[in-house]
């Protein structure tokens, strides 16, 4: 039997009257990606404090490699590594200092501090602006640096809270290589994100955390699969050819300031080829058409209750 | 290659401190500016009240001619601007201490396996030796003003043993005043009181010339056993009790200081 890398039981914590966690549940196996999807307050950052342990938990047990959080922090803390929303980086000290300064405190020895340092500022492309002082850093840079620090020992469990937030979309894009290629040497990682497509591409697993709770949890697919949402859309020249084919295709939706028309379907080419032949026959004509699979958007709407999901 | 050493084990405690220590004196190689603040203070008093004050004050001491007022005043003082040089620093390592609490990496030390203790432990250190510094550096104004001590070569080594023995003391109660403080202008303030303590005490005047009430508080606190055991190593005057006090109100200073630090440091969890 495999130990689970993250296991989470009945997790409760409250700041005074606020309920922030409210019996979460959550199993990460290891070598796994796991994204911990949800909105602002939803209690992801809340988690991952738990579990690098920040924070320690109201109630419930949560175990890292099968240590215990409350009872054992010091082997949990051996075996992870946090990066999380704020950069916990040394402002003072240049980037190479700051990575030198985490192998010593991981007892590398001096010899294997410098490899391992130039190895990550390497592998961070961060070796032109290692002397540089921080403050010269870009957002991009600094993550990079952050996550770099965090990998000096390689622990096991990964813990990254939000780590692209606030990246343009090459420095994401760049993050997310990073991950990929922690997960093929076989780290754990729990990530939060409350962006869907991040969860999609990254991870094994996801969880949706909503108000304190895990609302949903499996593959990506799994939960795509939860919500109705696939359809065809179509849009016609004028409010005549919209009436007529509103006619011919029943259980369709209206969109009369769009002129357009929304047909249910599993998204396959044959449903496809079903509508258009019907149009066709009847002479109608298409001005555009799209085709609509669920993405997860549709999915967090749904299951986080958010009234501004007013996506189609 | 995770966790392949024991986290806690008593040798990783003083590595840890070393660690740390190099990082608190790198950030005052870089940014000296606070460091510089804390000596300049007290050299500003010392010019202040020899040569303002001095000729005055000294006239007022027992048993001084007049017209020696200002030396003699200068050699009075000297002890009293040392030990507020030393509670000077104390706000440094506090302003720093509460910046840094604020910094995410403090949050960072906080998951991984270093001993508590080794964190505080590079600021108390990191301060020590600024605060030896800093007194060197104050006593070497001192000196060219016209200080003379008539100690000893023991006298000195004396003094010296027991200014790092309070700069260690204090710094454990600057750390625990930075980590106390909220803000970081919290941080420079709280600990003025111990900068007003050399007032409070023999260190500008005898405590004889005080209000009775006065009398009472500046003879029983600790910076007075501290201002008359320098004054007594340096310049020969009575010891008396003072030594022993000194140590003890030392030691216990340590105690109460590392306790209030490490309380707060377990207790505080990662803000913002």
């Amino acid at each position: 039997m495999n130990i689970p890398a993250i296991e989470v039981r009945r997790l409760r914590k409250s700041y005074g009257n606020n309920v922030v966690l409210d019996g979460v549940d959550l199993t990460v196996a290891a070598g796994t990606v796991t994204a911990l999807l949800g909105p602002n307050g939803a209690g992801k950052t809340t988690t991952v404090h738990i579990l690098s342990t920040l924070v320690r938990p109201d109630g419930g047990t949560a175990s890292v490699n099968g240590c215990d959080l409350v009872r054992d922090p010091g082997n949990v803390r051996a075996a992870i590594g946090l990066t999380g929303q704020f950069s916990a980086v040394d402002s003072l000290l240049n980037g190479e200092e700051n990575l030198l300064l985490m192998a010593r405190l991981r007892h590398l020895g001096e010899k294997r501090s410098k490899t391992r340092v130039a190895e990550l500022l390497d592998q961070f492309d961060l070796v032109e602006a290692a002397r540089k002082p921080l403050a010269t850093y870009s957002g991009g840079m600094k993550r990079r640096l952050d996550l770099a620090m965090t990998l000096v020992a390689t622990p096991s469990v990964i813990f990254l809270d939000e780590p692209t937030t606030g990246l343009d979309p090459r420095s994401r894009h760049t993050m997310w290589d990073i991950v990929r290629d922690l997960v093929k040497d076989g780290t754990t990682v729990l990530l939060t994100t409350q962006q869907l497509e991040e969860a999609d591409e990254l991870a094994h697993r996801i969880a949706v955390l909503d108000g304190g709770r895990i609302v949903a949890e499996g593959t990506p697919d799994e939960l795509k699969r939860l919500v109705p949402g696939g359809h065809i859309r179509l849009r016609f020249a004028d409010a005549a050819a919209l009436d007529a084919a509103s006619r011919l295709l029943a259980g369709s939706g209206r969109d009369d300031a769009g002129l357009a028309l929304t047909v249910p379907s599993d998204g396959g080419v044959g449903a496809l080829r079903t509508v258009l032949d019907r149009l066709g026959a009847a002479n109608l004509e298409v001005d555009d058409l799209s085709i609509h699979t669920p993405d997860l958007d549709d999915v967090f709407f749904a299951l986080t209750g958010k009234k501004e999901g007013t996506k189609s | 290659m995770t966790a392949l050493a024991t986290p806690r084990s008593t040798s990783h405690v003083v590595v840890d401190a070393i660690t740390m220590l190099r990082r608190n004196l790198l950030h005052v190689v870089r940014y000296p500016g606070l460091s510089m603040f804390t000596i300049l203070g007290p050299v500003v008093i010392l010019l202040l009240t020899v040569f303002v004050f001095g000729g005055t004050l000294g006239a007022g001491l027992p048993g001084v001619d007049p017209a020696g007022g200002r030396d003699a005043y200068l050699a009075y003082v000297m002890p009293g601007i040392l030990l507020i040089t030393i509670a000077g620093t104390v706000s440094g390592v506090a302003i720093t201490v509460a910046m840094d609490m604020t910094e995410g990496i403090t949050a960072r030390f906080r998951t991984m396996a270093i001993s508590r203790a080794s964190v505080l432990a590079g600021h108390v250190l990191g301060n020590t030796i600024q605060a030896i510094i800093a007194v060197a550096l104050v006593l070497g104004v001192g000196l060219a003003v016209g200080f003379r001590p008539s100690a000893t070569s023991i006298e000195w080594l004396a003094a010296a043993g027991l200014i790092v023995l309070i700069s260690f003391a204090l710094s454990w109660v600057g750390v625990a005043m930075g980590m106390q403080s909220k803000t970081v202008e919290t941080a420079s303030n709280l600990p003025l009181i111990l900068t007003v303590l050399p007032l409070l005490g023999s260190g500008f005047v005898p405590t004889g010339s005080m209000p009775v009430w006065l009398q009472w508080f500046a003879q029983y606190q600790p910076f007075t056993p501290f201002i008359e055991t320098v004054r007594g190593l340096l310049l020969g005057t009575p010891l008396g009790w003072n030594p022993v006090l000194a140590i003890g109100w030392s030691v216990v200073i340590a105690v109460g200081g590392y306790a209030w630090s490490m309380a707060i440091y377990e207790r505080k969890s990662v803000r913002a």
